[in-house]
């Protein structure tokens, strides 16, 4: 049984049907004039082979090509992917079906930060009253760790509403290196989880490593066909319009071994896209159109995740604003221009530019979180955990993130409205007026123990003061004692053999 | 019969059924008699009402208070428990001088002049009926003679007076004075409630005590113990 994910009954949409075709239709333009700059030999040969007019640019420092996408390449590349993708995981109970025709939203962590932030909580006396003390949070940010991402796996694998693992911190460790970053940051996350887990590569070379790493967890190549529990996240076009060097090479070769993976592109308005929403949106889609017409030359059918990761510049500083209103509508755009294609999507929400757990990042992070949810993006990265635009993780925030995708998935919860129960219900309010008391209280009762009711907010404080994060933490600390399911260890001992570089420390049998 | 009737009355009860049409905590229930079918049954079959007070409702509301202390029970259940016995109460009312079992008190309860609040009242009514008092319930917006009188027609051992503005609050003073002018000050314990109440208003015009809540209302009843009449 695949993980259930919520389902938005009638989805958000910001866009008319006369809008999506508009975007669309100005994307295709953009494909052809200006076309893309591609820095990638091969992807340049593979679109010149299939028919795309591709002119070679000099002089340039590093090889470069001028790539014109025709409309009817991009349209054959829209019909051979695949319109449901499915995200496998170590635990088969894990699995994700992301169906492009189907507004099921599955939440997922994020980004890789290289902050991570520690919270201590302090104990302080009061001024005016040495006698009373009280606690304060205390955030100390430092650099992300190998240690730090099994914790962060360990307490994603138990929040109940985080439906997939996207790794969500950098390793900086001094032993770790561009050679074998990739294969501890693979091994860290899926043996301290057993929900479906996505990464980006770091080097291609690790590429074979990982893959078979995978293999050796669920039995074969085949058996990783029909149950990928990785994937990875491609970001082969940086905006405006140019295919880079290494990723789109990376693109390549994850299609022809047929793993699934997010096409993604992740433009700033104002910066690096128009600031204007028909702007961005038109630049972001013929991007990611791009990147997925070249996924489906290299392999027809190859499983590919609509990505999007737009964002408002700030005027301050021209840093990303992920809590602005306009991330979230463009956001909310690309996932009708997924639908519009019936590709399943990959949105961004959940991001703040808050730089602490607290009041600013509460505010920004629920603004985005319902509003994308409710657009029915299949897969959202909410970023459980993420503060200060994508720089910062942290873990208690995790923790408070689940609560409220809790409320959102209960908010989304089908009305319970037919004739039948009306009947009863008439008969209940009669009942009631009919009493001198009138009060419904009693027939609370059953509705109160079949779960039809939600749980209070379970990091509210029982005094006048708020305890969020306090009791945040106490639950951050019993997750991490909650034990999580290992790779066995034949497993850990044939991966440790077969795979260089993965470092002892991760070894729980050693 | 009759201790199976009893216990069918202590499973009612935890299940909080006043009648046969009500739906218990679990399926399967509905259609079978409640409490107060099973009371009168009882009695039919010659069980004497102290023994279904004691071994049936009082036995029935203990676990319930168990299951409530133990958070296996939340207040609906605990409020539906205290409506079975209170309904089965006022079916017993009439056989307990027969038993020679002394009632445990009546109460008068109101919500003042000028206040239409009356869902806290009637949770401290319904509680307080459960906890088998007698409960004669005046409504809400009372004015303050019709109080009086009553209290001097019923001859309650208590009076609740529950008050939600604190432009009416002033009403319960009002009242305490006007019994005390009517002489029927002493032969009655007066008790008061509502969210703008305290402890210090309620001492402040001269009321016997103060409940922050239908819990403690019922505690504050069986601390004052019957009044001296
Ligand atoms: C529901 C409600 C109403 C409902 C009442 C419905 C009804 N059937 O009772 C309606 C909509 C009719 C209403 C009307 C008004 N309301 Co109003 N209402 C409330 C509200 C939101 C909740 C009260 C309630 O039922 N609480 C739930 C029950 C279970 O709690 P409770 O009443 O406190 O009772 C418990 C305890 O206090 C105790 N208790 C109660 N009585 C007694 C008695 C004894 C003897 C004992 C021991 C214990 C006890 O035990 C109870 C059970 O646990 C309160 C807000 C609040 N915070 O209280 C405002 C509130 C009381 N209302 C307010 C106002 C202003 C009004 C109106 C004037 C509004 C208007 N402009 O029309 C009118 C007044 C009408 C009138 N003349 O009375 C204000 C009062 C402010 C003030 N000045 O004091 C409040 C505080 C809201 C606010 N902050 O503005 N209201």
């Amino acid at each position: 049984m695949p993980r259930e994910g919520v389902l938005v009954q009638s989805p958000y949409k910001r866009l008319s049907t006369e809008q999506v075709r508009q975007i669309h239709d100005a994307s295709v333009q953009l494909l052809r004039d200006p076309g893309l700059m591609c820095y990638n030999r091969r992807a340049a040969e593979i679109f010149h082979s299939n028919g795309a007019e591709v002119s070679s640019i000099t002089p340039s420092d590093s090889p470069c090509w001028h790539v014109r996408i025709p409309e009817k390449m991009v349209s054959q590349a829209l019909e051979s992917a695949p319109k449901t993708v499915k995200l496998g995981a170590r635990n088969k109970d894990n699995t994700l079906i992301l169906n492009g025709d189907e507004p099921r939203v599955f939440f997922v962590s994020g980004s890789e930060t290289n902050i991570w932030l520690d919270v201590d909580i302090e104990t302080y006396a009061k001024k005016s009253d040495p006698g009373t003390e009280i606690l304060v949070p205390e955030f100390r940010p430092r650099r992300g760790t190998l240690m730090d991402l099994c914790d962060s796996a360990h307490v994603c694998e138990h929040l109940e509403t985080l439906d997939a693992y996207i790794r969500t911190v950098n390793i900086q460790d001094k032993d770790i290196t561009p050679d074998n970053k990739d294969v501890n940051k693979f091994f860290a996350s899926l043996n301290n989880t057993t929900k479906h887990f996505m990464a980006g590569l770091t080097t291609l070379s690790q590429l074979d490593n990982v893959v078979n790493m995978a293999k050796l967890i669920v039995g074969g190549e085949q058996e990783l066909k029909d149950n990928p529990i990785i994937s990875f996240i491609t970001c082969l076009v940086k905006s405006p319009l140019q295919f880079v060097d290494d990723t789109t090479e990376t693109l390549i070769e994850i299609c022809l071994r047929g793993l699934p993976t997010v096409v993604s592109s992740s433009p700033q308005a104002g910066s690096t896209a128009p600031m204007k929403e028909d702007g961005i949106m038109a630049q972001i889609n013929a991007e990611v159109l791009a990147g997925i017409t070249l996924s489906q030359l290299v392999n027809p059918g190859t499983p590919v995740i609509y990505g999007s990761v737009p964002v408002r510049a700030r005027l301050d500083t021209l840093g990303d604003s992920y809590g602005a209103p306009e991330t979230s509508q463009f956001n909310v755009d690309c996932v009708q221009l997924a639908r519009f294609y019936r590709l399943p999507c990959y949105a961004t929400s959940g991001v703040c530019d808050a730089k602490t757990p607290g009041m600013q990042c509460s505010v920004e992070r629920l603004f985005s979180d319902i509003l994308v949810t409710l657009s029915g993006p299949q897969y959202l990265h909410c970023a459980y955990g993420l503060l200060d635009g994508n720089s910062t993780f942290c873990l208690l925030q995790a923790v408070l993130d689940d609560a409220h995708f809790e409320m959102l998935k209960f908010f989304l919860r089908p009305p319970r409205i037919d004739q039948s129960e009306i009947e009863k219900t008439l008969k209940q309010i009669r009942e009631v007026v009919a009493t001198p008391q009138k009060l419904y209280i009693r027939y609370i009762r059953p509705m109160m123990r079949s779960g039809q009711l939600s749980a209070p907010y379970p990091f509210e404080g029982d005094g006048e003061r708020d305890a969020a994060i306090l009791l945040a933490y106490n639950r951050m600390k019993e997750l991490l004692q909650k034990p999580v399911e290992h790779l066995d260890e034949a497993t850990t001992a044939r991966i440790f053999n077969e795979i260089p570089g993965i470092l002892p420390r991760l070894n729980v049998y050693a | 019969m009759g201790d199976s009737l009893l216990d069918l009355i202590v499973q009612n009860v935890t299940q909080g059924r006043a009648s046969q049409d009500d739906e218990g905590l679990e399926e399967g229930w509905e259609g079978q008699p409640g409490v107060t079918e099973l009371v009168q049954k009882a009695l039919d079959a010659g069980v004497t009402a102290e023994d279904i007070i004691n071994k049936g409702l009082t036995a029935g509301m203990v676990i319930v208070g168990e299951k409530f202390e133990s958070k296996e029970y939340y207040i609906p259940d605990m409020l539906a428990a205290a409506e079975a016995v209170g309904a089965a109460m006022q079916i017993l009312e009439p056989h307990l001088a027969k038993s020679g079992m002394k009632a445990k008190g009546k109460v008068l309860m109101a919500t003042v002049k000028g206040d239409l609040h009356d869902i806290g009242k009637n949770i401290v009514s319904i509680l307080l009926r459960g906890a088998g008092y007698t409960v004669k319930d005046l409504g809400n917006d009372v004015d303050t003679r019709s109080i009086v009188d009553a209290v001097r027609e019923e001859r309650p051992q208590f009076l609740g007076l529950s008050a939600l503005l604190t432009s009416t609050m002033v009403q319960m003073g009002e009242v305490i004075n006007e019994l005390r002018e009517t002489g029927l000050r002493d032969s009655i314990k007066v008790i008061v409630g509502g969210a703008p109440v305290s402890e210090e208003f309620a001492r402040s015009i001269g009321a016997d005590g103060y409940g922050a809540d239908g819990f403690a209302a019922v505690r504050l009843v069986e601390s004052l113990g019957p009044s001296q009449q």
